[in-house]
């Protein structure tokens, strides 16, 4: 292994640069990266960022990453695995012994007609201070989307009195904790005075130039001078889509060393994915599984590093439960296990005034995973148990 | 080898007590974790640097 080439500097493609040196490898590295910056953190973009809290340059993240030949602001437009060259937009190739496709998703634009100012949506840096700048001193919010990022912009912006309305087809914020833990979600994001139009759907963002308003599928205008669209996110895979890779939804499949495979099923040794772009076989999930947490792309990124140096024989399998946190007033919201795999939740401990809330998620009786609010001694007892779980079973 | 964790940067993650449950804790109400051991013997420094890796603020340092 001589050539190392990196597609995504993100936080993947950053952790797996850093653990490739610390395994000891001393070649080259390359990593292109379509954005200018150097790789950076985004949770605190729709937290301490948003609230001003930390600069740009706080969101960097830590560490070094030694030894590397940076190629910022260039895109990769395709993969060639028969030459092992990677082509960028500038019509350059990269030569590549060893692949990782960390490359990650971009947010999901409306797709409609919209007013050409004062719509947003948020995933890295300048998104973020495009949407900040545009919130003036008595704006209007309308979130569209009650997923993590929609309801942490809502508690960002609550906490600086800013009025706020949050729409969506779900009837729960936060759906993929369930009805009961999704309700009293919503109770605290109303006791801090956001709105919300729940089970409903958005006809059109209404406005000719500034944005003026939402109108929903029922015929309400919600008035607005902001709008953020939150509505989930899309893999950027186009790059590699002709490659011959096993892909799901949009995302590159690997095995359970987080080595890709061909749309044979074939696993490819030398190359690799991790985080947002990749689905790996969680026992818990139907087929691959793309888990969007942080703590997934670090793990993933981790081991691909340590196995790309590995004979195919010796290489280990991902043992990550998947875990991830969310900061909304003074709500610390942690989940351990594969949430999506959950058919009962129970409830097991509750205090609605402080609030905390530690919840359990089965399937077929089958403990799956757990969801705590503030209860961060708690949740850890279940990500030990969730990881000691054998394979199989 | 002392470890110290930056208490500006810890958000009770609590990665770092599960990759090294002899050495941090974290109470159910706490901000900042609790380092148990700060001074632990040389056995404990796979986990340790296991933690520090795993932190996702990158809070804890090994001196030593
Ligand atoms: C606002 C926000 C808040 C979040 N908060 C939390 C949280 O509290 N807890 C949690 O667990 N997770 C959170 N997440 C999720 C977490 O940040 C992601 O799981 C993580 O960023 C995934 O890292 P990644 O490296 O796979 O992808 P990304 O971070 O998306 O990085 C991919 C990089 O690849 C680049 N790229 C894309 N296409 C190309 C191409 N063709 N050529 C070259 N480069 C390309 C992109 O520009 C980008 O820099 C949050 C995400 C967002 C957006
Ligand atoms: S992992 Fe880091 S942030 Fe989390 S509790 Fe430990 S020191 Fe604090």
């Amino acid at each position: 292994m001589q050539n190392v080439v990196v597609v995504g500097g993100g936080l993947a493609g950053f952790r797996f640069v850093q653990s490739l040196r610390d395994a000891g490898y001393d070649g080259a590295v390359t990593v292109v990266s379509e954005e200018e910056h150097l790789p950076y953190d985004r949770p605190p973009l729709s937290k301490q960022l948003l609230a001003g809290t930390f600069t740009e340059e706080q969101c960097a993240l830590p560490g070094e990453a030694a030894e590397v030949e940076w190629k910022l602001g260039r895109r990769a437009e395709r993969l060639d695995r028969d030459l092992r060259v990677v082509v960028l937009d500038d019509g350059s190739e990269v030569a590549y012994d060893g692949l990782l496709i960390a490359t990650g998703r971009r947010a999901r634009r409306w797709d409609g007609a919209l007013p050409s100012v004062g719509v947003h949506t948020l995933r890295d840096l300048a998104d973020t201070a495009a949407f900040r700048a545009d919130i003036g001193a008595d704006a209007r919010v309308v979130i569209i989307g009650a997923g993590f990022i929609g309801c942490e912009v809502a508690a960002t912006l609550r906490k600086e009195g800013v009025d706020v309305t949050i729409v969506d087809v779900a009837a729960h914020p936060m759906p993929v904790m369930g009805p009961e833990i999704g309700a009293r979600a919503a109770r605290i994001h109303e006791a801090e005075g956001v709105r919300f139009r729940l089970g409903k759907g958005v006809a059109a963002i209404e406005g000719d130039d500034r944005v003026t308003g939402v109108r929903l599928e029922d015929g309400e205008l919600l008035e607005a001078s902001v709008v953020l669209v939150a509505v989930g996110s899309l893999p950027n895979s186009e790059w590699f889509t002709d490659a011959g890779l096993a892909m799901d939804r949009g995302v590159v499949i690997c095995d359970e060393t987080c080595a890709v495979l061909d749309a044979n099923g074939a696993v490819v040794p030398e190359v690799f994915a991790a985080g947002d772009i990749a689905a790996w076989p969680h026992r818990h999930a139907e087929g691959a599984a793309c888990i969007e947490h942080w703590s997934n792309a670090r793990d993933m990124a981790d081991l691909a590093a340590r196995n790309l140096l590995l004979a195919v024989e010796e290489r280990t399998a991902l043992a990550s439960v998947p875990t991830f946190w969310s900061d909304q007033y003074n709500v610390k919201i942690k989940s351990a296990g594969f949430l999506r795999a959950v058919d009962t939740w129970t409830i097991v401990e509750e205090d609605a005034d402080k609030p905390s809330l530690l919840a359990e998620g089965h399937r077929n009786g089958e403990l799956v995973g757990a969801v705590a609010f503030n209860m961060n001694r708690s949740i850890i007892g279940y990500q030990r148990s969730l990881a000691n779980v054998k394979v199989g079973t | 080898m002392k470890i110290t964790v930056d208490t500006d940067l810890c958000e009770v993650h609590g990665d770092c007590v599960v990759a090294a449950p002899d050495i941090f804790d974290i109470g159910e109400d706490d901000d900042v974790v609790q380092i148990l051991n700060a001074e632990p013997g040389e056995e404990y420094r796979a986990a340790i640097v296991q933690a520090t890796k795993m932190c996702p603020v990158a809070a804890i340092k090994i001196e030593g």
